[in-house]
């Protein structure tokens, strides 16, 4: 049934159709909206589930935790300095192997307190043993979150779906709401690796010596590197009952590209407006939409990119003394390929700054005159008059 | 004092890693003989994290979940929706946490728990410093101890935090002080925080360390004893965070407990006066209190 929804309520239906048991989250803006509807079907009896209202980030995920040791399918979603908080145990849920989804509302980190638009919460989330999947859409968000249950639970890994503040989180559209009955035929229920259990006592997560742990950090990536192909298979069956599909990545006109935008999260869908008025004016671009973050989709960005000459990554992201984030990945994907394009990195949009068509077709303009890309990352639409203000 | 048998049952094995004399692993010992073996425990980062045994072992004949810790209340509590939610609302989960995972780092886990009123059994093992890492001063190390982290002159000047208070300051339905010398009082209290299912319930046990106070391991259980007898560590439970019921009285000078320990040693006369004072304060306000 096609409802229109906000981004967060994308989230809770999914959860909500998943049958999650137990929820545990703590309020943050922007992701409060996903919690606020989840704890609605909770008290009402449409999801038959927990709601834990735990005191910090830091408790929901280790509440999470628990459950899913004790052998049922867990939730929870935070954004920015909630996720900051959780950091430790992100490392504590993929070292355990455990199935848990969660969702990510991308929004800065202060100082100063900003609840708008950023990616670096989760990017900065990156060497943590969690998948990564960035949506585009409600819809996306939707789907994406129903596939991470069972993408999570069969490799044994921690999920992240991860949205937009704001321009995806508090943005309603229409969205395909599937029914219960085609949602059980692609879900269905958990049936759990590890189960703490009286009648069958173990001790789990405990003291390791140098003997064993750099063989359970190796499993971590055994199972890492199974993800692309079985998230593949899942998006195969999921098209089969739903009739839609979205891809690790999605390659918008990239055959014949000369140059490639390459972003991800709402941002891509002005890239295809923008890369639609150029192909009218004869230009040859195209787009990469990135989705899968981790694991890292290397061979899909070689293929799709490889042939480019130029690639214009935009990331709403940096990580200091270095670059943009995207663009650094990209950068470590093709680097070892014979041929392979100029990658130019852009940063534009941080905290929450628009990023508009004009954004986009100056980023073009800039890398298509541009001979070779600068080593450091172009930063977009700086107030050069406020950033001298402050050095006096 | 009330006399009970023993249970006969053991569900912790032999070979366990905890040093000679250590309080914690008679405390645990003597728990789990009174909740038995639908049992499930959490230990976060603590002493009990090493006593449990590295992997592929296991000390204990309970399922164990290790965590962070600053996350034994949480935990505790996500394995307790998930159980109920699997229909088994007869497994005691036991958070058992050391007091760096009580009264300082798992401080905001524990509070939110037991504010939800979570049903598990929350367990403070208190050895009074964090004895695993090599003896630094936690909120619990009480005033007059040196520890690696206030050697010297800079021993310490602040007083313990009353856990017990600020835990039956949340109403929860059961708050009670245990002690290893007194076997037959803990596993009295352990069984009947057991029976108080619903809802939130939390023993606060000494657990004497050899190695961090500084005495004999053979002195351990006499000088846990000891700080029972000087009103240092009273027996006493709170029902619903208003009614308390005292256990034991007290009546010997606090130096008979402080000068059996190197941790105590620098003291002088007039500091172990002061430390009576306090520790009368204390007893007088509890009194109080029972009515």
């Amino acid at each position: 049934m096609k409802k229109v929804l906000e981004g967060s309520h994308a989230v809770s239906e999914a959860v909500r159709l998943a049958r999650v048991q137990v929820i545990s989250a703590y309020p943050i803006t922007p992701q409060t909206h996903i919690v606020e509807a989840i704890s609605e079907y909770c008290a009402n009896g449409t999801l038959n589930a927990r709601f834990l209202c735990v005191e910090s980030e830091h408790s929901a995920m280790a509440a999470v935790i628990g459950a899913a040791s004790s052998g049922v399918r867990v939730f929870t979603a935070t954004s920015s300095h909630g996720l900051a908080y959780m950091h430790e145990l992100l490392h504590w849920t993929s070292g355990a192997r455990l199935p848990i989804v969660m969702a990510d509302v991308n929004r800065a980190l202060g100082p100063g307190w900003n609840i708008w638009l950023d990616q670096t919460d989760s990017l900065s989330q990156r060497d943590t043993g969690w998948i990564q999947l960035y949506c585009e859409d409600g819809q996306e968000v939707l789907d994406t979150t129903l596939q991470a249950f069972r993408l999570a639970e069969s490799v044994n890994l921690p999920v992240m779906v991860v949205l937009d503040a704001f321009f995806l989180s508090h943005t309603y559209e229409p969205v395909e709401v599937p029914d219960q009955e085609q949602v059980d035929q692609f879900l269905p229920p958990l049936s759990p690796r590890i189960q703490l259990d009286t009648a069958n006592p173990f001790a789990i997560y405990q003291m390791v010596a140098p003997s064993a742990y750099m063989e359970m950090r190796y499993n971590i990536q055994v199972a890492m590197e199974q993800v692309t192909s079985r998230f593949s298979e899942i998006e195969d069956e999921f098209e089969a009952i739903f009739g839609r599909k979205h891809g690790p990545l999605e390659a918008v006109q990239c055959e014949d590209a000369e140059i490639i935008l390459a972003t991800a999260g709402t941002t891509a869908s002005t890239c295809r407006h923008v890369i639609a008025d150029l192909r009218d004016k004869g230009e040859k671009v195209g787009l990469l939409k990135l989705k899968m973050f981790r694991p890292y989709p290397t061979d899909q960005i070689r293929r799709h990119l490889g042939h480019a000459q130029k690639v214009a990554v935009i990331d709403r992201n940096f990580s200091f003394g270095a670059s943009g984030i995207f663009a650094q990945e990209i950068k470590s994907a093709l680097c070892n390929t014979d041929v392979r394009p100029a990658v130019f990195g852009y940063v534009a949009g941080l905290g929450g700054r628009d990023v508009t068509p004009q954004t986009l077709e100056e980023i073009y303009r800039q890398t298509k005159t541009s001979k070779i890309p600068k080593d450091e990352s172009v930063w977009i639409e700086l107030n050069q008059e406020l950033v001298e203000s402050w050095s006096n | 004092m009330e006399q009970l048998e023993i249970p006969s049952d053991d569900y912790i094995n032999p070979g366990h890693l905890g040093c000679p004399g250590c309080g914690a692993s008679i405390a645990m010992k003597l728990a789990l003989k009174a909740l038995g073996e639908k049992t499930i425990v959490v230990i976060p980062a603590s002493c009990w994290g090493v006593l449990a045994a590295p992997y592929p072992q296991s000390s204990l004949d309970v399922p164990i979940l290790h965590t962070a810790f600053a996350a034994a209340g949480a935990a505790a509590s996500g394995i307790r929706a998930a159980l109920d939610l699997r229909g088994d609302t007869e497994t005691t989960v036991l958070s058992w946490a050391g007091d760096g995972g009580t009264f300082d780092i798992g401080f905001q886990s524990l509070s939110g728990a037991v504010e939800r009123n979570e049903d598990c059994l929350f367990v403070c093992y208190d050895n009074e410093a964090y004895m695993n890492t090599g003896v630094q001063r936690s909120s619990a190390t009480p005033f007059g101890t040196q520890t690696t982290t206030t050697p010297g002159q800079d021993w310490k000047k602040t007083r313990k935090k009353n856990i017990v208070e600020a835990l039956a300051a949340h109403r929860i339905p059961y708050a009670a002080t245990a002690n290893v010398a007194f076997p037959e009082d803990m596993i009295r209290k352990f069984q009947k925080a057991k029976g108080l299912k619903g809802g939130s319930r939390f023993i606060h046990v000494l657990a004497s360390c050899p190695t961090g106070w500084r005495v004999p391991s053979e002195m351990s259980v006499k000088v846990s004893r000891l700080a029972v007898q000087t009103n240092v560590f009273p027996l006493y439970e709170v029902q619903d965070g208003t009614t308390y019921i005292l256990n034991y009285k007290g009546n010997r000078g606090v130096k008979d407990y402080l000068q059996l320990q190197g941790r105590f040693k620098h003291l002088t006369d007039e500091q172990i006066d002061q430390i009576q004072i306090q520790v009368d304060e204390d007893w007088d306000l509890l009194l109080k209190k029972v009515g």
